[in-house]
């Protein structure tokens, strides 16, 4: 069961809060050509719920978010 | 024949008419406080709602104009009431204070230091960030008038205008999101 994600631009937003992380992601993503992903590092325990509000109105997609004890990764398809 | 293009040339301009009336993916925020946590929440929402997608307008009103001073411009000319005003109003962004804790300052520098340590951006950061961004701001020319502002001594961000409320009501007209903070 193993899911590769290939990840073509990483985004390393530790230790920013509100709004910095979704500022940049928005800015970051215009990076990366449609049907890429780019891979976001937060540290910001708001990222949980804003990342896949900010992706349901950008009109993104996120594909996998994954979790460990201070950081949550986020693994966004830019389809828009 | 003649009737179908009549009845399709009928429903293309209810169409335009419908889509003016339809408010936009935009954001119009009305920033009456000159408050420190007050215009940081607006900067935040309003740069936030670009990073959305959205567009954002911002109309500084009453005590919010302060917020918008330029600390290093000087004007002269100015009567004894505005002076006065001049004088007791903060100049600009890094002078304005918190609506609540200010304690004579000691307040608003503590916050300004936790914010500092905690990564948070400070107002002249976030004013940057969102013409960077490209909110658009529009300032009340009553309000300017009332307090005695410049248009000169007003900070040089990309696009600012002067208003009236009219603009305001057009922009909020076409707007899903309206604000008053």
């Amino acid at each position: 069961m193993s899911d590769e994600i290939n990840v073509d631009k990483v985004m390393d937003l530790k230790g920013m809060p509100c709004p910095m992380p979704i500022v940049k992601v928005s800015k970051g993503i215009k990076d990366v050509e449609v049907g890429q992903v780019i891979q976001a590092i937060s540290t910001d325990p708001g990222s949980l719920t804003d990342f896949p509000a900010w992706a349901r109105t950008s009109g993104n997609e996120i594909l996998k978010t994954e979790q460990t004890e201070e950081e949550f990764v986020f693994y966004i398809k830019r389809t828009a | 024949m003649e009737n179908i293009e009549k009845q399709m040339a009928d429903l293309k301009s209810q169409v335009e008419a419908l889509d003016k009336k339809t408010p936009g993916s935009k954001l119009s925020m009305v920033v009456f406080s000159g408050d420190l946590d007050k215009a940081l929440a607006a900067f935040i929402i309003a740069t936030g709602a670009v990073a959305m997608g959205l567009e954002a307008v911002m109309f500084f009103t009453f005590w919010g104009t302060s917020i918008l001073r330029s600390k290093k411009k000087k004007v002269s000319g100015k009567d004894l009431m505005s002076k006065m005003f001049g004088f007791m109003l903060p100049k600009g962004a890094s002078k304005v204070k918190l609506s609540q804790m200010n304690m004579g300052g000691m307040g608003t520098a503590m916050m300004k230091s936790l914010m500092k340590k905690k990564n948070v951006a400070s107002l002249d950061e976030m004013i940057n960030m969102a013409s960077e961004l490209g909110v658009k701001i529009y300032v009340c020319e009553m309000s300017m008038d009332l307090m005695g502002f410049k248009r000169e001594e007003m900070i040089d961000y990309p696009g600012l205008e002067f208003c009236g409320v009219a603009k305001f009501l057009e922009e909020a007209n076409g707007s899903k999101i309206q604000m008053f903070i």
